[in-house]
């Protein structure tokens, strides 16, 4: 039952529309690069200083002065450039990002986002999550529906240490996809996974939704 | 285009990292290094600070290095008291020293770290940011709201000494970075009270083009050619090579 992550990163790949300008997280967002349609002109952007981020390079061709956000090897294309960081997060707060893909511990109903610390446990650091969740003009979580314990994370109000307030405009999980129209309207469920029941979501899930 | 090196000479150019380094030390400065993970840090000046043995040292870099290479050297021989970063998550001596409060943090959102190294070189104080409203980063600082937004006040940073590296640079300090190295660096450059530079490739004045500079060496007041460059990767992902005369 459920959409494996192969899946989850296909039902993503919707969101894109020609000529967009993405920045990719960490995860299952970076497989959503796989599914671009053909012929659609997509520009990905990496946080450390990049714009149009090609493929992963051939054995032997590694550059060590060509990384992506998650610290892997990749190559350039025609449209390429390189910046400053301080450029790129300019991009990033000035809205001139279009969509944002990144993943998630856990979303509240109200649009608030928590990925990047688990108090008690080890702190890895926010990264540019924050910067991407705050400027970035629409901002869709993919995620595992439920931890690795059961509990839900599609929930009422986030209990861990919030990465943003009220912005997340999409959700995609393994089990169902969940969309507002704005920022201040409620998450509605938009589509389940085959095999899952209504009756099965609504017991995997403590935040509010409107039915489809 | 010339590739000279090792005959290039200036008040500015120096003969190592070590002397570079020279009467620039002293224990508990502040020191912005360059780099993203390990790409494009300044390995040459890491290591010259580690042999100098200066301690209680502020750090500012956006990653700490892995264990045993990058800033990881420096946290190894416990020369660093607090690191002011936005991401450190590849470096197990980091962990151990941070859980037993031997080590500092200071976490800053990676495009706030940029933004505050930027601000502080262009002489700016502070600059409202909607990045961390609503979050612990936002703790304790003053805020606005503009229009329904909220901005959170983040200060501009310097530093006594930044370390950066660049690919090409010239006697007079004008730097070129590659691709993804260049990252952290230009601002870094800007936000040192003294900024010490190493280039793969140092050449004379002249041969880099004017239009091409992506830092102008008035930011920087030594410049050495690095030499034994690692360059480690992180991550290494490749993709298969299509057969050839496969369909």
């Amino acid at each position: 039952m459920g959409w494996s992550r192969d899946e989850i990163a296909g039902r993503a790949a919707l969101e894109l529309r020609d000529g967009y300008y993405v920045n990719l997280g960490i995860g299952i967002p970076t497989l959503v690069a796989n599914f671009i349609p053909a012929g659609m002109r997509v520009v990905l952007q990496s946080e450390n200083g990049m714009l149009g981020m090609g493929p992963f390079p051939y054995e032997g061709e590694e550059d060590p002065d060509l990384i992506n956000a998650g610290k892997q090897t990749i190559t350039e294309l025609p449209i390429s450039s390189y910046f400053s960081s301080s450029d790129s997060f300019g991009m990033i707060r000035g809205g001139h990002i279009d969509l944002s893909i990144l993943g998630a511990m856990e979303v509240g109903e109200n649009g608030d986002l928590a990925n990047w610390m688990v108090p008690g446990r080890m702190v890895k650091g926010m990264g540019g999550a924050m910067d991407l969740v705050a400027g970035v003009k629409r901002v869709v979580v993919v995620m595992e529906h439920n931890s690795k314990d059961g509990a839900p994370k599609f929930k009422p109000r986030c209990e861990l240490p919030l990465t943003g307030l009220n912005v997340v405009d999409k959700v995609i999980t393994d089990l169902a996809i969940f969309s507002r129209a704005d920022r201040k309207a409620p998450f509605r469920l938009m589509e389940m996974a085959p095999g899952v029941t209504l009756e099965d979501l609504r017991a995997k899930t403590t935040a509010k939704f409107l039915a489809p | 285009m010339s590739t000279t090196t090792g005959t290039v000479a200036g008040p500015k150019v120096y003969a190592d990292a070590r002397s570079a380094l020279d009467g620039l030390l002293r224990d508990g400065i502040t020191v912005m290094s360059g780099g993203f993970g390990l790409c494009g840090i300044p390995e040459n000046l890491i290591l010259a600070m580690r042999d100098s043995g200066t301690k209680g040292l502020t750090v500012v870099s956006n990653n700490a290095g892995v264990d045993e290479f990058g800033l990881g050297l420096l946290l190894k021989t416990r020369q660093i008291r607090k690191m002011i970063s936005s991401y450190v998550g590849e470096n197990k001596e980091f962990e151990r020293q941070y859980l037993s409060g031997e080590l500092e943090l200071e976490f800053n959102p990676q495009g706030t770290l940029a933004e505050r190294i930027r601000a502080g070189g262009a002489g700016i104080w502070g600059f409202y940011t909607r990045t961390g409203a609503g979050t612990l980063v936002a703790e304790g600082k003053e805020q606005r709201v503009v229009d329904g937004d909220t901005y959170v006040l983040e200060t501009g940073l310097v530093a006594d000494l930044s370390i950066v590296k660049a690919w090409r640079g010239d006697t007079e300090g004008n730097l070129i970075y590659r691709k993804t190295a260049r990252n952290f660096n230009p601002m870094m450059a800007t936000a040192g009270r003294v900024t010490v530079a190493e280039v793969e490739e140092l050449v004379p004045t002249g041969t880099l083009d004017p239009d091409q500079i992506h830092t102008p060496g008035i930011f920087v007041q030594r410049i050495i050619r690095g030499t034994g460059y690692r360059k480690p990767i992180e991550n290494r992902t490749v993709r298969k090579r299509p057969v050839a005369g496969a369909v």
